[in-house]
């Protein structure tokens, strides 16, 4: 998706410490998986979206790590963790 | 004992748990407490005062409500109700707009300066057991032991699910809130919502906010900016019913004529996203467990019965209660289930349970559609009516309401408010 212009953006304000590794993972061969259409719909940071070749691929940058992907899809399909201490958003606000 | 998260619930237990001799050890995964944590954005005191005496004097609020709003949005117009009275002024005021950051951060001074370690940028990854019972956490490849375990570590708690207290996940007992912090004057903030001081505005949005799905708006006012943001079921979101994806339904909901003046010169400084527990009393887990307990958003304490939506309190209360039950169980020197069950009869005595309870049936009413489309277009359609002078002659009231209120109308409107009788 992300074809919100003002999302990059949005997400452009929010303090993040990148982790090393990415912390949510579609698991191997579970990219054409149904039950992860969805995440593209629901990720409030746009960070899923589908491919010329009907995979779908994530973007781990900007993750706001609200879980909902876990939720929708289920670790069956991702494998999900937080990033690690000390990384991923950092909220000022809250 | 572990406390995991520094969260309301996390911090209210261990601020209870302060001076009390138990060695206590908070962990957060964020960079410090409040880094992970965001709210809509009101705490209500009330309930919570008499548990935490004096704490809240000086905590860092923003404005006290003194205004409430509900707004009931069709997709061309919208219908809005506004409620302000003394008692909303009185002290102790009731509610306040809050930004977690900096409260969850103040929070977590005091209880430093209590005595309480606080250990940030840790991640629990899972529970250690034995025989049966929780003796610790896993941290990386740290192994931390306890007595007893505190699991306060949000809507998802991983640490409860490691601990096998969660139910399976129903996608319908969960919601997801996305928000915005949009920066502005306060001078500004008190001349577009007409307050004076420290006085602050609370406004809720049902209906076209969430395209007639269960959820929708919110608007706080904070001292220098608005939070601004919209909760929609996690469940519609999912199945394609939300003709627009999350994100475009804030975008759509900020281009409303009723709201972007509100926000107009302002500017987003963060967009901050979170899983709200919506299922209720029916949707609660396992509260304790062998050697563990379960506090806050992790045990799915929240409330939204429409015209108030609450979470924080809940939180505060639960860790108190879960912080008075390792007391009484340190005093009996045993962390199994059956001693740690007080804590289930400490919140079923308290507003925690006792509001979930009473409000049992609430998840399935607000849930109804038909008040989020129908109801908003119907009520819209009539104020249209009632208002429009037409350039020829004007049809009088009551068959102009009659004609929209049909029996099969009134009819349903009549089953629907039986649902609400339940409430």
């Amino acid at each position: 998706m992300s074809e919100i212009p003002d999302l990059k953006a949005k997400l452009g304000l929010d303090v993040f410490k990148p982790a090393a590794e990415p912390h949510i993972r579609i698991r191997q061969g579970m990219e054409k998986d149904p039950r992860l259409k969805p995440a593209i719909r629901v990720c409030p940071a746009g960070l899923y979206s589908e491919n010329e070749r009907g995979e779908v691929i994530l973007t781990i940058d900007g993750c706001l790590e609200c879980g909902t992907c876990r939720l929708v899809c289920g670790t069956e399909i991702l494998d999900w963790n937080y990033p690690p201490g000390g990384n991923g958003v950092q909220y000022r606000f809250g | 004992m572990i406390i995991v998260g520094a969260g309301l619930a996390g911090l209210g237990a261990a601020y209870t748990l302060a001076g009390s001799g138990l060695e206590v050890l908070v962990l957060e995964r964020g960079d410090y407490p409040g880094a992970k944590n965001m709210t809509g954005g009101r705490l209500y005191l009330n309930p919570v005062r008499d548990l935490f005496p004096g704490l809240f004097e000086n905590a860092p609020l923003e404005r006290f409500i003194a205004y409430e709003g509900i707004s009931i949005m069709a997709k061309d117009r919208s219908v809005t109700l506004n409620y302000t009275g003394n008692e909303l002024r009185d002290e102790p005021r009731q509610s306040y707009s809050v930004l977690r950051s900096k409260f969850d951060r103040w929070l977590s001074e005091h209880v430093e300066e209590k005595g309480v370690s606080i250990l940030s940028k840790i991640r629990v990854d899972d529970v250690i057991k034995d025989n049966g019972k929780i003796v610790g956490v896993l941290a990386g490849a740290d192994e931390l032991r306890a007595d007893v375990v505190l699991a306060c570590d949000g809507a998802l708690s991983i640490t409860s699910e490691k601990a096998g207290l969660r139910l399976p996940v129903a996608l319908g007992d969960f919601a997801l809130g996305i928000k915005e912090v949009i920066s502005l004057d306060s001078g500004v903030i008190n001349e577009r919502f007409n307050l004076e001081g420290d006085e602050g505005a609370a406004r809720l949005f049902v209906g076209e906010v969430t395209q007639g799905k269960f959820g929708g708006g919110f608007l706080y006012t904070n001292r220098e900016s608005v939070s601004l943001g919209i909760v929609v079921g996690i469940e519609d979101a999912a199945a394609d019913s939300l003709p627009l994806e999350v994100p475009a339904l804030m975008d759509s909901f900020k281009g409303r004529p009723e709201i972007a003046p509100l926000i107009s010169g302002g500017s987003t400084v963060e967009y901050s996203a979170h899983v709200i527990p919506e299922g209720g009393f029916k949707a609660l887990g396992n509260l304790y467990g062998n050697g563990i307990l379960v506090a806050g958003d992790a045990a799915g304490l929240a409330l939204n019965i429409g015209f108030t939506v609450r979470g924080m309190e809940f939180a505060l209360a639960s860790g108190h209660f879960a912080a008075q039950t390792v007391m009484k169980a340190k005093e009996a020197g045993n962390y199994d289930a059956s001693t740690l069950s007080m804590y289930k009869r400490l919140l079923e005595d308290s507003f925690v349970l006792k509001d979930l309870r009473s409000f049992q049936e609430t998840p399935a009413v607000v849930g109804n559609p038909r008040f989020f489309s129908h109801y908003p277009e119907l009520i819209g359609a009539i104020m249209k009516d009632v208002y429009s002078v037409p350039a020829g002659a004007k049809e009088r009231l009551y068959p102009t309401i009659r004609k929209r209120l049909t029996l099969g109308e009134l009819w349903g409107l009549f089953m629907d408010l039986k649902g609400v009788m339940k409430i």
